[in-house]
């Protein structure tokens, strides 16, 4: 029978060690990706930003789909953990075929390599890596296809606890095109795992997968009902080519019906936070006084996203060393 | 065991001699978490330091991660002064190969270049393994091969020896 | 050759006879049934003991990979991966590489299945050319030649237009049609059912009215045009409820469904399992059990493999670029066997759905265990059990819907026109 995301994840000792999805995770192992990620926040604030974690590890980062931004903050990431970085970028025609890609990715094991971190266009993708290509490397999925993109999610886990200090009793709104969103699916999995009181997907059908309720949240169309009584509120982006594949009229309509402005805001809590993985779409996704007003936190996640993702990668790391090691039972550490 | 009380009271004397043999002035402490962080705080009384008690947290630096992993609970290390040229005052409750206070050193370096660091241990177990030697030192101690010490607080401290599980 | 098996059971319309019997084949064709043939002089006597005497099982959908690379297996291996199935005849896609669009692959096909051939092979050409849903493909040319009918492979027809006109042409010269329903422009990029797993697991879905849609399209087509359908493999319950309307109403219609389909759900995609990415995809635990009742009642006249020998590297990949499909040529007697066995399908439904169903869908007089009938004969001890493993399989591809756990069946011996093709090796455990 196939192994679950859970299995695949962690130890035997329940470590992480590899991060594919937040689906199979416990709440006490993302509590403690978050609490990891806050110690690192404070290296951020040191002069020399490093720590010596994974000196003399390898993390390749493997992106199969172009993104220069989450490229970066993984690069960023495997720097100050001292580990030496190797960028690689595959267009997907190069490894359309499987065997190329377990080629590739057999390649750069022999390369001594310890942590991918990899982007891909489709769902599973580093999933099927670390069953069947090189499980002994630590997979880091920086997000496949429309499946999940958990260290964004986590991020945004961080930046919410940051501001309301408890995920017990938020309500929190996620607004806009679902269906095509592996960082809502992430999102969504988080926050019920880490214990908010309620979900809510505010989107026309045509961008909600056919049965949304299987992803554990409540259904509402239109924002007059579903930002009442929320107390986070997180846009997401909507992809151009939406319009083509008919399943919106226009940018200007979606605008108006699910645009974040002044006016549906105030549906929403007071103090309601607002958030927006970026790069934003103003006037499409959200309006400009909103997107720089005082609820919004879509900006100065940077240091959030750097944190969180050296949280998974030592912790990842540290699993997969465990498991390797586990065989010779070592002891424990001297003072 | 010996009495903290006592133990703690030496140190401080030592450590007076310390400070006015070498002339340094404004020490300020550093704790290793979590025992050292509890002798560093009971010696900055004592001494009356003004400064605040510095805690690291040497989890990110520690040399055996490949071994044991990252160790679950994290928390950050907390430094309420600029560590840049200044003195500093390094704690911890016990040490004995000197490897957390490699660790602890490297960490204190990535803050800045301190002008001096005075180390001290409330117990010193020998079998060093680095060449590492505190400034300052409570008491020595030997303990048997199935033994080890734990120093317990923070409200009353207090050092006692336990018998390591087999593994 | 002269042969005789004797204790067996022989199996009329789906039930086997209580009284045990002896079989004498001469020259490819049962020469006696009864009691009191031990006297007569044979080659080889078979004791058949507590098995059951079958007409030989018919597959209407099992994918020969010939012509084609060199990769997942040959018309030798994958029929004799059918012999031990039980099968001694098969009906291979037209989705050949080429595509078995002309009269000149046809008689490839023919001429390397009479040479390596384990079973009977019985081509089913392309209804078009290249499968591309554009032009005609010479249909009656390929009929001659040796097409028991003519097929879309799994390759939607996009265009109705094209599709009535397919269906018109055939009529004329009344050639038998298999199509496999599904809208292409429903079904997109989908790669697994548009349900719960799928929308759980980001993958592209494949929703039901994919195949409800196309099904209503072809069953309309086919009673405005009289063409001669088959459709299938069907995955979905409306599927059923469609097709049994249709045969309600009188029309001509006839059905199949994959065996995968009868044993597994979308649940078994989960962690991104490429061996069950299927098409039509494996949709609800709802789905499947109509289509059992639709096995059952006989709105769906034949269970086929829908066999897809892949090699290992095709499914080592992220699960939408797997190639789809199972290899279940070998085992889906076994398959059929365990579901009865956990009496969510009768006996006699199963074994009519392997034997006289796809008789009948290809105009063939109903098999029977008879004097004089053709020798096409599947000898099965049901009692024995079998395990399917790497290494100990015939077909070239690894992926069956079942591994490393034990099934109930095992075909003992499978002849052909007389001749014997597989006979099991071993105690059978």
């Amino acid at each position: 029978m196939p192994e679950t995301s859970r299995d695949l994840q962690l130890t035997a000792d329940g470590e992480l060690r590899h991060f594919l999805a937040i689906e199979g995770l416990d709440q006490a192992l993302l509590t403690r990706i978050l609490d990891t990620a806050d110690s690192f926040i404070e290296v951020g604030e040191r002069t020399i930003k490093k720590v010596p974690l994974l000196r003399g590890r390898t993390v390749v980062n493997l992106f199969f789909e172009p993104s220069t931004r989450t490229r970066s903050t993984f690069e960023l990431a495997a720097k100050r953990l001292s580990a030496d970085v190797l960028n690689l970028d595959i267009g997907t025609s190069a490894t359309s075929k499987g065997e190329s890609l377990s080629d590739t990715l057999l390649n750069l094991r022999a390369m001594a390599s310890d942590m991918f971190v990899m982007r891909h266009s489709q769902s599973g993708a580093p999933h099927f890596v670390a069953q069947s290509v090189t499980p002994d490397v630590a997979i880091i999925n920086a997000g496949d296809g429309r499946h999940e993109h958990p260290t964004q999610a986590m991020l945004d886990m961080l930046t919410i606890r940051q501001h309301m200090k408890t995920f017990r009793g938020l309500r929190v709104a996620i607004v806009g095109d679902v269906q095509h969103s592996r960082v809502a699916r992430s999102q969504i999995r988080a926050l019920n795992t880490l214990g908010v009181d309620e979900v809510r997907l505010i989107a026309p059908d045509t961008l909600l997968p056919h049965e949304p309720e299987a992803l554990g949240a409540r259904v509402f169309h239109r924002m007059e009902e579903g930002l009442r009584n929320v107390d986070v509120i997180i846009m997401l982006r909507l992809q151009h080519e939406r319009m083509e594949g008919a399943l919106l009229p226009s940018e200007s309509e979606f605008y108006r019906m699910y645009g974040l402005t002044r006016e549906k805001l105030a549906y929403a809590n007071p103090g309601a936070l607002v958030m927006h993985p970026g790069p934003i779409n103003r006037g499409v996704e959200i309006e400009s006084a909103v997107a720089d007003g005082p609820q919004s936190v879509i900006l100065g996640q940077v240091t959030n996203g750097i944190a969180v993702r050296m949280a998974v990668m030592s912790m990842s790391m540290g699993g997969q060393l465990n498991e390797r090691q586990s065989a010779t039972g070592e002891g424990v550490a001297s003072t | 065991m010996q009495d903290i009380e006592q133990l703690l009271d030496r140190m401080t004397d030592d450590l007076r001699e310390h400070i006015n043999a070498r002339g340094l002035s404004s020490l300020c402490p550093v704790g290793i978490r979590t025992g050292g962080v509890w002798v560093a705080q009971a010696l900055r009384e004592r001494l009356g330091i003004q400064a605040e008690c510095g805690e690291l947290d040497i989890t990110f630096y520690r040399d055996d991660f490949s071994r044991i992993g990252l160790h679950p609970r994290v928390s950050p290390s907390r430094l309420p002064f600029e560590t840049e040229g200044q003195h500093l005052l390094l704690v911890d409750d016990v040490i004995m190969s000197g490897r957390t206070i490699r660790a602890a050193m490297n960490e204190l370096f990535d803050y800045g270049r301190p002008e001096s660091i005075t180390l001290a241990a409330l117990v010193d177990l020998g079998r060093r393994e680095l060449p590492i030697q505190p400034d300052v030192t409570g008491t020595h101690e030997t303990l048997g091969p199935r033994q080890r010490i734990k120093l317990r607080g923070p409200e009353s401290l207090e050092l006692a020896v336990e018998e390591v599980p087999d593994a | 050759m002269k042969w005789r098996v004797d204790n067996v059971h022989p199996v009329i319309d789906g039930e086997p006879a209580a009284e045990a019997t002896s079989a004498l084949v001469v020259d490819g064709r049962i020469a006696a049934l009864g009691a009191g043939l031990s006297g007569e002089r044979v080659e080889r006597e078979v004791d058949g003991a507590g098995q059951w005497l079958l007409p030989g099982l018919i597959d209407l959908n099992c994918h020969l990979p010939e012509p084609g690379s060199d990769r997942g297996g040959s018309i030798e291996s994958e029929t004799r991966a059918a012999a031990r199935g039980g099968f001694t005849t098969v009906c291979t896609t037209p989705d050949t590489s080429p595509v078995n669009d002309s009269s000149a692959v046809t008689h490839l096909i023919r001429d390397v299945a009479e040479r390596n051939g384990h079973t009977r092979v019985l081509p089913v050409g392309a209804l078009t050319r290249g499968l591309e849903g554009e032009r005609l493909s010479d249909m009656a040319g390929l009929t001659r030649a040796g097409c028991v009918a003519l097929g879309n492979g799994g390759h939607a027809t996009a265009s109705s237009r094209v599709l009535r006109r397919c269906m018109a042409y055939a009529h004329t010269f009344d050639i038998r049609l298999f199509l496999q329903p599904e809208n292409a422009s429903l079904a997109s990029d989908g790669c697994a059912h548009d349900g719960l797993v799928a929308a759980r697991m980001g993958l592209p879905g494949i929703p039901e009215v994919a195949e409800t849609t196309a099904v209503n399209e072809l069953l309309m087509l086919a009673e405005e045009t009289g063409a001669n359908l088959h459709i299938g493999p069907l995955s979905c319950a409306r599927s059923v409820t469609l097709v049994r309307a249709a045969k309600e109403a009188g029309h001509s219609v006839t059905a199949e469904v994959g065996i995968a389909h009868l044993v597994a759900t979308e649940a078994a995609i989960e962690g991104y399992n490429g061996t069950f990415h299927s098409r039509p995809p494996l949709r609800t635990e709802a789905d499947r059990r109509a289509l059992l009742e639709g096995v059952e009642s006989g709105v769906i006249d034949a269970i086929v493999s829908q066999h897809r020998p892949s090699d290992k590297a095709a499914k080592l990949a992220p699960f939408p670029e797997t190639q789809p499909g199972l290899s279940t040529v070998e085992s889906t007697l076994s398959l059929g066997l365990e579901r009865v066995a956990a009496g969510e399908l009768s006996r006699g439904a199963l074994l009519r759905a392997l034997t006289s169903g796809p008789a009948r869908v290809l105009g063939l007089d109903a098999p029977t265990i008879a004097e004089d009938s053709v020798a096409d004969l599947t000898l099965v001890a049901p009692e024995q059990h079998w395990m399917p493993a790497v290494g100990s399989l015939y077909s070239a591809g690894p992926h069956l819907p079942v591994m490393e756990r034990e099934l109930p069946g095992v075909v003992m011996l499978t002849a052909v026109d007389g001749r014997i093709r597989h006979e099991h090796e071993g105690d059978g455990s």
